[in-house]
């Protein structure tokens, strides 16, 4: 019985926590449970969320992205420019997408042609892209860009915002990738044991470039969205933003030694960590405790985690 | 006989689940090696962890050289002189053998603040000395081998004054002429009133060598007796509860035409002009010490490793196979020597473990055809009887014997023409020893041609077709099933005789 014990936890604790958190904010604010707020929490949550997705991929085999930020504020603002003046949307939309699968896939060829560990290899890129992005905008911000690009952060169907739409889609379409495709089972394969994968005639290699591709286009189509919502692409634009995406692939339960883990578990992680910020500004709490509550939830989360699995290395 | 050097008595213990050891009592007398016989699960680890202090017993008393003791800690086990050798080593590579010896307990100076260096060398050597070992207290553990390394184990179990030593499988990683010198090593601890407990899977290891030998079976206690009352065939049977008919059933295959030819193969420094060929429905054996180049012929064929020189050809046609992808895709499997580290994905499941070469072939758009992966996983599970409850299972949570026939599975799910077995029954319980080898021998009369490659002698001499020995990265003899004895194997894995032809 103590075994389905914390296997249930470990399958459902996340939801129990995020409820638990949700109740007892509903109580302590009657502000919380409005649809409106709600509405706010999600839409909040989707540009972390997307990144996310592609952070959950790396983190699964076994590595580390920490470029998200950079990558995201070279797209956006490369897009922000050629859309001023005046390229068309999709174009520069496309631009954008490229740019950020570019990127990620220096960072894949860097790790496994360079054998470069990848928590170094994409610091680099962390460095050059945002010292590209600077230099590219002259340290000022582009605004005013156009209505149909925009679009992309304000417009809502059937009163669901754009972004939570899009961010649904990354987030399914990506979740059916992992549980059904040959690619998704490889980077579970390769995130477990990259020797194994090797020996059973895995190209771990390429696996490995297109997940850091992946992580590169979320990384931009969260820019996109972020920048058509504000009007504006700054220069500092995604700053540590790699933070909050390792946080909540971490909080929903995917290991860093690689092979464990779900997007659903992200999915979770994500709203559980917005839910929290929203909460303590509902309560009138100062901005700056609100990181080291997030600090400490990542530290119990992955507490908790270790606590079920005591039999792993 | 004297007092008991040891007494356990009605040991309990049961986990989650698991009644592990059900009301274990046994003896043990100073100067004896007692050996521990079990399949893989009978509770000879739990027992001896409760005896080294790793785990408690629910219930059960110890009684050590007539007194009564509770041994409630690793390191009240250590203080009352009880030792235990794990198959996992736990010594720091980067530290001398004498510093591993004394760990945490270095002799000191200058109201100890600092290591005496010059005294812990002395120490140790001394320690090491009596032993007679062909290295010294100086040494880096990083330069010495597996053998070498399970030898400062046992020095530094003796500079406890340990009276009970504990050794958990120890010859599993190593050559036969490394066990041997440790045998002559536990030989010599008996002599000097040492109780060693031995636990093996090994028949051969445990009718050299131990005096009574002990047999568990699903947590209890199956029989104790002067092991030269018994037989290998009788301790097999009690290990598995029924008779095994065959330790190595070897069914007749038809010999084809040569499949594999290899001429002149060359890698690196660790292989030099080997040739051999390899027909249709033929096992080769191929055997020699660890470090032989054994492992090397293996992966030079299978991709791992590049081929410097010489030539390939399978099937008449000069192959290349410049990564292990090259070779699956002309019909070559490996079954590799350690399955947890170059084989299996502890933490997926049994289906992605036994399947993951399919997903190349069983895809549509990229989408797995889970229908007909699961339908092919079925039969292989009912055709080499692996025994888990479902398909989602992780490996982790497999014994090492259905483990490896995970790993089978995966080979035979591409039908290949060539199949390389490294070590294909390493730490593998008895009854799935019988199982692997039937396997094999079957997997021949279909028409693959089988290159396996093994440290037990037995298991080589018992299923090959024809038997290749290696040394020092060269072929040294070339015998037929006939001519084959343990003795030639070993006079030309150790060099007593000329390379022939």
């Amino acid at each position: 019985m103590k075994l389905n014990w914390s296997l249930f936890l470990q399958r459902f604790g996340l939801a129990l926590v995020y409820v638990a958190l949700a109740v007892a904010l509903s109580l302590l604010s009657n502000r919380f449970l409005t649809l409106s707020n709600q509405v706010n929490i999600f839409r909040q949550a989707t540009i972390n969320g997307i990144v996310a997705v592609g952070m959950t991929l790396v983190i699964l085999t076994a590595g580390i992205d920490l470029s998200v930020g950079s990558i995201l504020a070279l797209s956006a603002v490369v897009t922000a420019d050629l859309l001023k003046q005046g390229v068309p949307v999709p174009f520069g939309v496309l631009v954008a997408l490229a740019l950020g699968a570019l990127m990620g896939m220096v960072n894949g060829l860097i790790i496994t042609r360079g054998k470069i560990p990848p928590f170094i290899a994409t610091l680099g890129m962390l460095t050059v892209g945002r010292g590209l992005t600077l230099m590219y905008t002259q340290g000022k911000p582009f605004t005013g860009l156009p209505e149909a690009f925009r679009w992309l952060g304000t417009s809502s169907v059937m009163g669901i915002p754009m972004p939570i739409i899009l961010a649904a889609l990354v987030f399914a379409v990506t979740a059916i990738v992992l549980r059904r495709t040959r690619f998704g089972e490889y980077v579970y394969l390769i995130g477990d044991n990259p020797t194994a994968a090797h020996m059973a005639g895995i190209n771990t290699r390429q696996i490995i470039v297109l997940v850091y591709m992946i992580s590169g286009l979320c990384a931009a189509l969260a820019g996109l969205i972020l920048i058509a919502r504000l009007d504006s692409a700054q220069p500092v634009i995604g700053s540590g933003y790699e933070f909050s995406a390792i946080a909540a692939v971490v909080v929903g339960g995917t290991s860093f030694s690689g092979g464990e883990g779900t997007l659903f578990g992200t999915l979770l992680g994500t709203l559980l960590i917005e839910t929290l910020g929203n909460g303590l500004n509902l309560l009138n709490v100062s901005p700056l405790w609100e990181q080291v509550v997030k600090g400490v939830v990542i530290a119990l989360a992955l507490l908790f985690y270790q606590a079920l699995n005591p039999s792993k290395k | 006989m004297a007092i008991p050097r040891l007494q356990l008595v009605h040991i309990v213990k049961s986990f989650p689940g698991v009644q592990a050891v059900q009301d274990v009592s046994i003896e043990a007398y100073p100067g004896e090696i007692l050996a521990l016989a079990g399949e893989n699960g009978a509770g000879k680890s739990t027992l001896m962890n409760i005896l080294s202090g790793s785990l408690l017993a629910d219930s059960g008393r110890i009684w050590l050289d007539g007194e009564e003791v509770d041994i409630s800690s690793p390191r009240r086990a250590q203080e009352l002189g009880i030792a235990m050798i794990h198959q996992e080593l736990a010594l720091i590579p980067q530290m001398t053998v004498a510093q591993n010896i004394f760990l945490g307990r270095e002799p000191r100076f200058a109201s100890g603040l600092l290591v005496d260096s010059r005294k812990l060398l002395q120490q140790a050597q001394a320690l090491l000395d009596p032993l007679q070992l062909d290295f010294s207290a100086s040494a880096l553990v990083s330069d010495l081998s597996i053998a070498q390394r399970q030898m400062v184990e046992i020095a530094k179990a003796l500079s406890f004054q340990a009276r009970v030593i504990i050794l958990d499988e120890p010859t599993s990683a190593l050559s036969e002429r490394e066990s041997d010198i440790l045998f002559a090593l536990m030989r010599s601890l008996r002599e000097k009133g040492v109780t060693l407990i031995y636990i093996s899977h090994r028949m051969e290891e445990i009718f050299n060598l131990s005096d009574r030998t002990a047999v568990m079976r699903d947590g209890q206690m199956v029989d104790i007796a002067p092991t030269q009352a018994l037989t290998p065939q009788m301790v097999v049977q009690k290990m598995v509860g029924r008779e095994l008919k065959d330790f190595f059933p070897k069914t007749e295959a038809q010999i084809g035409e040569i499949l594999l030819d290899v001429r002149g193969l060359r890698s690196g420094k660790r292989l030099q002009d080997v040739s051999f060929s390899l027909r249709r429905g033929e096992i080769l054996g191929l055997a020699g010490l660890v470090g032989s180049g054994r492992t090397e012929v293996a992966r030079v064929l299978f991709g791992a490793d590049p081929l410097d020189g010489g030539e390939i050809k399978l099937a008449g046609q000069v192959i290349h196979p410049h990564s292990p992808q090259e070779a699956i895709r002309l019909g070559i499997g490996l079954v590799t020597e350690d399955r947890k580290v170059q084989s299996l994905f502890l933490g997926q499941s049994v289906r992605s473990n036994a399947s993951v070469l399919l997903f190349e072939k069983l895809t549509r758009l990229g989408f797995i055809l889970y229908g007909r992966v699961d339908a092919w996983m079925r039969g292989a599970i009912s055709q080499l009887t692996i025994r888990t409850p479902n398909l989602g299972q992780k490996v982790r949570n497999l014994s090492g014997g259905n483990q490896q026939k995970v790993v089978i599975a995966r080979w035979l799910s591409i039908n290949p023409q060539v199949l390389i077995l490294d070590e294909p029954t390493r730490g593998i319980d008895v009854a799935s020893k019988a199982e692997i080898h039937t396997l094999i021998s079957e997997l021949a009369t279909k028409g693959i041609a089988i290159l396996m490659i093994s440290s037990e002698l037995p298991e080589i001499l018992g299923i090959s077709d024809r038997i290749l020995v290696m040394r020092e990265g060269r072929l040294m003899a070339e015998l037929n099933r006939a001519e084959a004895t343990q003795d030639r194997i070993m006079q030309a894995a150790t060099g007593q005789i000329e390379a022939s032809g």
